[in-house]
């Protein structure tokens, strides 16, 4: 029998029901794993007791015919999202010591189907940054890093923000891990360690309870080893909040059933303009390979045009750190977390800020703080708001002649922690093809095409109609299968 | 476009994060960087293009404007760094 943590969740749902293992065996091989996987800083906070008490109600209610549709699988939490009476950090300094009181939507419906915790997970600092590197407890090396544990030449980042949970995922340390994607975080981390991640449609998933970056382009999705598994996981996460103002009263459709494998006829939309400068030849002639892929599959590729894609970047950095200028607002050393303090009130503020953010986050509060100041609003903001409208329009534009997108999901491969830090602007670069996404507020999804030169892996995104998710998994699993993708990291725990 | 020194100061006063001086130099340099790398935004023509509000094709759900949560104060304050008496405390505040 396979090993306990090497299993997809289908195939774990199958076991259990067939009564050959239980749900506290998996969660006990899944905690041993999380001990494995300590030299890659991966979990901030291991919660192996909750996970055993959690398994064992769950082996109670398959016993009883009361299991759900998670039921007994162990995963991992990226530490953005609020856990009751577990430490919530999203890897800052300034949420020291918080310990919520209340469970985010998204993770009160995996509980409720009856997924297991085994932890909270890095990522960078309030999600802000495509490597984790950034978070206050260090950065995650990624599993397919060359060498031994602990005694690297080169340490590979696991891509960002949703580092964590990517790592976790690929190492065999959880079925499957949360994440949160604002500009690529749940796709580039996917594409770098050779998994499959999911942006769902802005709206399908609340964001209720999850540490907020820019609200106008968060959103949560599941993070799996396989496409099947992500739309396990997905429907779980799914579902109407009225607790977060833009989440969409929409059925949530039964995702596992859109995998017929059956493309035929659909187009599949290839933009011209995602032929950038700094793509590698590699990854070129991976998507060229994915375009034949679907081509066997019965698919028919059609070129489409994104004009506007080459300024999603700058407008995405003037949206996002403006959001978040204003949603960081509130650590302020007053209700919870870091207080540094000072002279007076306002010397607290400026301490506690000063000390608990991070670099790259004091950037960001910076930037946003200065693009809707008085004299700028205008010129940056409002700019950036009308060009985030023609990119969504070129979107629409494209849709009409095809049904799904296919593109690389990162430009190039994985690098090393270390590499490309000195210039923000370069890190930013890495994003240029999940950026216009979210500013679109579309469905897209990273899966596993094959391994670079270098041996690292590499990842195809497919890009949906809005609520499309069913088309994106259907295409996904047609990529997935036709990759054959079954590379394992240098270290599996 | 770039930003001195002093224009950074007012930014980091204006977000209220403490900025060792002797970081405001590379600050603004990093700062300007990225202000420069938007700039580009200005090649595109945006005449009679609405602003984006909401990026779903939705309008805002109403309720009824009525209390439906709350009466826990304990847990409010749970996290509070310095709390008393059922209030957050914070340092004196005399204008």
């Amino acid at each position: 029998m396979t090993a306990l943590t090497h299993l997809t969740m289908a195939e774990a749902l199958d076991g259990l029901a067939k009564k050959e293992f239980t749900a506290v065996e998996l969660t006990e091989a899944h905690v041993r794993a999380v001990e494995a996987v300590r030299p890659f800083n991966i979990f901030i906070t291991e919660t192996p007791d909750a996970a055993l008490s959690m398994a064992k109600a769950s082996d109670e209610r398959r016993a009883k015919g009361s299991a759900g549709p998670m039921d007994g699988l162990p995963i991992a939490v990226k530490d953005l999202f609020c856990t009751k009476g577990v430490a919530t950090t999203a890897g800052s300094h300034i949420l020291d010591g918080f310990k919520p009181e209340y469970e985010s939507t998204v993770t009160s419906q995996l509980w409720r189907d009856g997924a297991v915790m085994l932890g909270k997970v890095n990522l960078d600092e309030f999600a802000m940054g495509s490597a984790t590197i950034t978070a206050h407890q260090g950065e995650t090396v990624s599993p397919w890093s060359p060498g031994a544990p602990g005694a690297w030449d080169r340490k590979i980042v696991a891509g960002g923000s949703s580092g964590g949970s990517a790592a976790a995922i690929a190492a065999r340390a959880a079925l499957g891990a949360t994440g949160t994607d604002t500009g690529g975080s749940i796709r580039q981390p996917a594409g770098y360690t050779g998994t499959v991640g999911i942006k769902p449609t802005y709206g399908r998933c609340s964001r209720w309870g999850i540490v907020a970056y820019a609200s106008s382009l968060d959103q949560a999705g599941p993070m799996t080893r396989t496409v099947e598994d992500a739309a396990i996981m997905l429907r779980s996460m799914c579902g109407f909040d009225p607790k977060d103002s833009t989440s969409v009263d929409m059925p949530v459709p039964d995702f596992r059933a859109a995998l017929t494998g059956d493309i035929r006829g659909l187009r599949v939309g290839i933009p011209k303009e995602y032929r950038v400068e700094g793509l590698s030849s590699e990854i070129a002639a991976l998507w060229d390979q994915g375009i034949a892929w679907l081509k066997e599959a019965g698919a028919v590729p059609v070129e489409i045009s994104l004009p506007h894609t080459k300024y999603a970047l700058a407008a995405y950095y003037i949206i996002a750190p403006a959001e978040a200028s204003s949603n960081l607002a509130r650590y302020d050393g007053v209700r919870y977390g870091l207080r540094v303090e000072g002279g007076n009130l306002k010397e607290m503020y400026e301490n506690t800020r000063g000390a608990g953010f991070g670099k790259e986050v004091q950037r960001r509060i910076l930037i946003g703080t200065y693009v809707l100041s008085a004299g700028y609003y205008d010129a940056y903001y409002n700019k950036a708001r009308q060009v985030r409208t023609r990119i969504k329009w070129d979107f629409d534009e494209a849709f009409k002649s095809c049904d799904v997108i296919l593109t690389p999901t990162a430009p190039s491969t994985p690098f090393a922690i270390g590499e490309k830090m000195d210039d923000p602007v370069q890190m930013y670069l890495i994003d240029v093809y999940t950026v216009p996404v979210n500013l679109a507020g579309l469905p897209a999804m990273s899966v596993p095409a094959g391994l670079g030169a270098d041996g690292l892996p590499l990842g195809l995104q497919l890009i949906g109609r809005p609520f499309d998710e069913e088309t994106l998994l259907r295409v996904g699993q047609v990529v997935e299968k036709a990759a054959n993708f079954t590379a394992v990291p240098p270290f599996v725990a | 476009m770039s930003l001195d020194k002093a224009t950074v100061a007012k930014i980091a006063h204006l977000a209220r994060i403490k900025v060792p001086d002797e970081e405001l130099e590379s600050l603004a340099g990093e700062l300007s960087q990225i202000l420069t790398f938007v700039e580009q935004l200005n090649e595109v023509d945006t005449k009679d293009v609405p602003p984006m509000t909401s990026v779903a094709a939705q309008k805002l759900r109403r309720r009824k404007d009525e209390v439906t949560d709350g009466g826990y104060a304990a847990q409010v304050l749970s996290n509070g760094p310095e709390t008393a008496e059922g209030f957050f405390v914070v340092p004196k505040v005399v204008e």
